[in-house]
């Protein structure tokens, strides 16, 4: 398969991330591409999760952790003095790996990030807003009769698409999926697998992933982390299938990890 | 040899669970006892004995003018008119020592029930009227049972023709008990018959809502800035320190510390409720900051991730999320927090809150007692009469802490969510 020729949105250079003297990310340099899945893989405990926080500075939330390097975003630098770290949450959203709907109702759930961004002028728009989030987390026909329901009463999967949509709901331009399936069934995880896909279409997603077959279904890209290492990075098919790198070859053959 | 093993395991664990089932038994025995007591001594509390008596309003005699006002009846001697109302009942009593003796029966605030019955109705003047006064303390006992009057003479605090009299009353039936709503009503006496724990109530709840409105806000806003904002250092580690610490500190420090700076340095009322009230939220502050910090780290950092996700600033995670979740918790400790505050005598006697006060304080600014510094004060009452009220005051309070816990059980049911 040729790889469309697509926009770069996210530009990462000599990223080094530090937990007290502990270096967990080493001088990566990685671009992401936009509307599409690029998805990072490694072992337990190869940074990739600490990466993907990077990008949406979750990881200042840490007293101890410490980035250097530069990440551009659409062009703008997201470590400079000046960028807001609110408004850069609003432009990249995140999933986490346990679904952790607030315990409010479902329609609250997604109305959260419109409210606090201003995002609706009235209570008409947000309804709509908070309806078109949920339709396009293929969410809508299951809950529609009860929006006012708590997102905690939905099963494993609902929720974990209602975080999609409460995401989706501030109009990002990246989305991080911090191993989005790892607490889900494979029939949920199907559903959301095909979700990520479709969103792909509109968002630049980022999925950090333990499965490897999942990788290769969701993802146009995918980057081998190894020890705070960017190892390799490539076209899916072509990691998958003819890795360069002797130890991504070992890791996708499953010898480690 | 495993098999022995297993059999040792079993047992231990048998001992260890009847161990634990007679020290519950024991807890409950003693919780029987004590409460069991507390309400035979203290339900006659809430009751009080009356004589009915046949009240002649002579204006004459209480010296009233047709067109009277209310500051004449001050001055006017009912407790005259009832003393009449009693020698008529035994018109053989002639001697003036007798007379001394029957009319010691009746209470000698008598005065007040027959003052209050003429103000309410103006026309009762040059009427007679049939109204229950209220016994003495010691006939009050007596009717209820309390008194042993096979004692000899000298061992009672009632005379032989005394207690003649008083039986002859009861047997006309003119004795009677009731229900004593007044006790809730009126301040402090130095007559038992008429000391009700009113005041105390009053005094008691000033000083609540005073603890409550500075101490809530204060520990809320202090746990959350400590659990939430503060950074980790060497400076906030020994602030928490000292914060567990002051939960800990015997309840008078904080009465000297109240008198010392609240008082000689602010200048405030001494014995106010105002006072009592800042002084007890010095204590419950402690209690509420530990009970909210442990509700807010209970809060799953899960929930917090996700608001910051969003772009939600730290103030908006605290607000929207942390604090919604941690305030059923907060509250829970709080009403504990207040409750140990309700039953703290020993802070409130530094700052002057045991005086004798008979009037019910209206506002925080006036002198007042609290209950458990009622109690105390009954306690220390020589009188016979206080034994019952003071079991009373205690079966009041009792009932308020375990109102107070209940509340403290429904919020944590009711709001607590899951997640």
């Amino acid at each position: 398969m040729v790889e469309t020729k697509k926009e770069i949105i996210i530009e990462c250079k000599n990223l080094d991330v530090y937990y007290g003297n502990k270096q967990a990310i080493k001088n990566v340099s990685l671009n992401v591409y936009d509307n599409q899945v690029t998805a990072l893989i490694g072992a337990s405990g190869c940074g990739k999760s600490t990466f993907l926080r990077c990008f949406n500075r979750m990881n200042d939330v840490i007293d101890i952790c410490k980035v250097t390097g530069e990440i551009h975003i659409n062009g703008e630098d997201i470590y400079s003095k000046e960028q807001d770290v609110e408004k850069l949450r609003e432009k990249v959203g995140m999933v986490f790996q346990k679904p952790n709907p607030f315990p409010k109702s479902i329609y609250d759930n997604v109305a959260y990030g419109p409210r606090i961004h201003n995002l609706t002028n009235s209570k008409k728009e947000l309804d709509e807003l908070v309806e078109k989030s949920l339709i396009k987390a293929s969410l809508f026909d299951e809950v529609k009769d009860r929006l006012k329901e708590s997102g905690t009463a939905l099963s494993g999967g609902q929720q974990q698409r209602l975080c999609i949509a409460r995401a989706i709901a501030v109009d990002p331009k990246v989305i991080l999926m911090d191993e989005p399936c790892s607490a889900l069934d494979p029939i949920a995880t199907a559903k959301i697998e095909e979700l990520i896909i479709e969103l792909s279409n509109a968002y630049c997603i980022l999925v950090v992933t333990h499965s490897m077959q999942q990788a290769a279904r969701i993802s146009k890209r995918t980057a081998f982390f190894h020890l705070g290492e960017l190892i390799e990075v490539g076209n899916t098919e072509e990691l998958f299938q003819k890795p360069k790198n002797k130890m991504t070859h070992d890791y996708i053959t499953g010898r480690f990890g | 040899m495993n098999n022995k093993l297993n059999v040792k395991r079993k047992s231990a664990e048998k001992k260890f669970i009847l161990l634990g089932r007679v020290s519950i038994l024991l807890a409950f025995v003693f919780l029987a006892v004590f409460l069991f007591t507390i309400f035979k001594t203290g339900i006659s509390g809430f009751y009080k004995s009356y004589i009915k008596l046949n009240i002649f309003f002579d204006s004459e005699y209480l010296e009233l003018p047709k067109d009277y006002s209310d500051s004449n009846l001050r001055h006017a001697d009912f407790q005259g008119i009832a003393n009449k109302a009693i020698y008529k009942l035994f018109p053989n009593v002639k001697e003036s020592s007798d007379k001394k003796e029957l009319r010691k029966i009746i209470s000698s605030y008598s005065n007040l029930t027959i003052k209050n019955a003429l103000r309410n109705d103006k026309a009762l003047l040059n009427k007679e009227v049939s109204l229950e006064i209220p016994l003495n303390s010691v006939f009050n006992l007596l009717n209820k049972g309390l008194l042993d009057e096979n004692l000899p003479q000298e061992k009672r605090n009632f005379t032989d023709l005394q207690l003649s009299f008083f039986n002859q009353l009861k047997n006309k039936g003119l004795i009677s008990k009731k229900f004593n709503w007044d006790f809730f009503k009126t301040g402090d006496s130095r007559a038992p018959e008429k000391a009700g724990i009113g005041g105390a109530l009053l005094g008691s709840l000033f000083s609540m809502i005073i603890c409550f409105l500075f101490s809530f806000p204060i520990g809320v806003a202090t746990a959350i800035y400590l659990e939430e904002y503060a950074p980790k250092n060497l400076f906030t580690e020994f602030i928490e320190v000292n914060i567990n610490n002051l939960a800990a500190i015997p309840s008078i420090i904080f009465g000297i510390l109240g008198l010392s700076i609240l008082i000689d340095f602010f200048e405030l009322p001494r014995g106010t409720t105002l006072v009592g009230g800042l002084v007890l939220s010095l204590m419950t502050l402690p209690v509420i900051i530990v009970s909210c910090r442990a509700a807010i780290k209970a809060v799953p950092p899960s929930l917090k991730h996700a608001a910051l996700g969003l772009g939600a600033s730290k103030t908006q995670v605290v607000f929207h999320h942390v604090l919604p979740l941690a305030l059923p918790g907060t509250l829970t400790g709080t009403i504990i927090g207040l409750a140990r505050a309700v039953g703290e005598t020993a802070p409130l006697l530094m700052i002057g809150m045991v005086a004798f006060v008979v009037n019910l304080p209206k506002t925080p600014l006036e002198q007042s007692t609290s209950l458990p510094v009622q109690i105390y004060l009954w306690a220390e009452s020589a009188e016979q009469g206080f034994v019952e009220k003071t079991s009373a005051a205690i079966i009041v309070i009792l009932l308020f802490l375990f109102a107070m816990n209940f509340a403290a059980v429904l919020f944590r049911n009711k709001f607590e969510k899951r997640w």
